[in-house]
């Protein structure tokens, strides 16, 4: 019988290893699993590269991952929301390496790795700085650069319901670069709200479907 | 079929597909082609919860409907009525196909026409002139499962090998065959080799290599393929 549960923080995060690429969801401090991320602080992975949209803000969640010393690097759009004073400091005492993606490009470059496909040519950022050393190419009369597929080793969701075989469901803008993130590691894990019996989770309307995810966390098994 | 001169009978269609079957494992994600190994779904072992994957757009594939029951909605890849199982969900298209290329599926157990020592398939056009070909979702879950099976009859209806050096007929997809089950044995793809695993009682070494073009090398442990 499948049952993608697990009932400690350590079980849920077992395995990630130093160098880890951590794909972390969420849109400023919405849809982002604080829980999970804190764990992987404690559980001890170093030298991780973070692909989030933002860095974390005051002293919890991704900004904590961060200020703590685990993370060497931030694939990110925006590093700069809400109280980012964390990220900042690690910056500029030059403790981590950011690469700054066009918010649009994050997700379609992980949704690539997550299809299987090679990369995709993007007209965004043709002629910025943020092409430079990308090739780029002339399709139908308008310039686009080839932007490669972000794979994650691991992906740190949070969704509202979930269920023994993976099944997710978001709520509200708390869906952001969940389901996409989903898709594109090898070890996806979701901490959630609520866990519902097999069934009650529409087949219409589930969003993240559970071959997607490999381990499902109630939050209120919180320590 | 019974080859009464040689002593050695082959297995039914639904008889490969419940060899196959033995092979998916508990929480295996297996999408089933049409024709002999769709059959595969009613032969999971007891106790095993295996999720079947439909290119149309259905993860969670469940048996046919019973007479009556059918909704024109609900079909699996071959367009005939299906259900889904408690806990499926329902995907738009390209969604399905990201299930299918980038790897997410354990199993693809697939159809062919020829299968190569290498393990190059062969399972979509044989070139008729009279019969337009079709590709449909062959070659993305072909190239994207983590592991591709072969079910197929071990030759054609005239008796010709179809497990060959090279395939004759075009490429669904180069080097991504890791096991076949035909009617007379179980045969991995390990290295650029034909390795037999399994054999159907009373056929000799001799005599499968005699129906196979490509050459054979026995596991040595390389037991009888019983029904």
């Amino acid at each position: 019988m499948i049952d993608k549960r697990v009932h400690s923080l350590a079980d849920a995060l077992a395995g990630i290893r130093d160098g880890a690429v951590v794909l972390v969801a969420g849109f400023g401090d919405v849809g982002i699993a604080n829980t999970l991320i804190e764990a992987l602080q404690e559980q001890g992975a170093r030298d991780l590269t973070v692909v989030s949209n933002n860095t974390g803000n005051g002293d919890w969640g991704l900004a904590r991952l961060i200020t703590s010393g685990h993370v060497r690097k931030v694939i990110c759009s925006f590093p700069r929301s809400g109280d980012f004073s964390g990220f900042v400091e690690a910056y500029n005492a030059k403790r981590i390496e950011l690469e700054l993606v066009p918010q649009g490009t994050i997700s379609e470059r992980m949704r690539c790795a997550a299809a299987g496909l090679g990369g995709f040519y993007s007209p965004v950022s043709v002629g910025t700085r943020l092409a430079a050393g990308k090739e780029v190419r002339e399709i139908d009369g308008r310039e686009y650069v080839l932007e490669r597929p972000i794979k994650g080793d691991v992906a740190l969701l949070k969704a509202q319901r979930g269920d023994r075989w993976g099944n997710l469901t978001y709520r509200k803008a708390a869906r952001n670069f969940n389901p996409v993130m989903a898709m594109a590691a090898d070890l996806t894990i979701a901490e959630v709200s609520e866990f519902v019996p097999l069934g009650e989770l529409d087949p219409e309307i589930i969003v993240t479907p559970g071959i997607f995810v490999d381990r499902v966390y109630l939050l209120e098994n919180r320590p | 079929m019974t080859d009464t001169e040689s002593g050695y009978t082959a297995l039914t269609r639904h008889q490969m597909a419940a060899r196959a079957a033995q092979d998916l494992r508990d929480g295996d994600y297996v999408n089933l082609g049409i024709g002999i190994p769709i059959l595969a779904a009613r032969y999971i072992p007891a106790g095993r919860e295996v999720i079947f994957h439909s290119e149309n757009g259905v993860l969670g594939m469940g048996p046919a409907p019973r007479p009556g029951e059918e909704d024109k909605d609900l079909v699996d890849a071959g367009k005939s009525p299906a259900t889904l199982v408690t806990g499926g969900a329902y995907m738009h298209h390209a969604d399905s196909f990201t299930i299918i290329r980038g790897g997410h599926l354990d199993v693809s157990l697939m159809g062919a026409f020829e299968v190569s020592a290498t393990g190059d398939l062969a399972n979509w056009t044989t070139e008729d002139p009279s019969f337009p070909p079709g590709v449909g979702g062959a070659m993305d879950l072909a190239a994207g499962a983590k592991q591709v099976r072969v079910l197929m009859e071990h030759t054609s209806k005239k008796g010709e090998p179809r497990i060959l050096v090279r395939c004759r007929l075009p490429l669904t997809a180069q080097g991504v065959v890791r096991r076949i089950y035909t009617n007379l044995a179980v045969i991995d793809v390990v290295a650029g080799e034909l390795v037999v695993q399994e054999i159907v009682p009373g056929l000799d070494h001799a005599g499968l290599q005699h129906l196979t073009d490509a050459p054979l090398r026995f596991a040595p442990g390389c037991c009888e393929l019983r029904p």
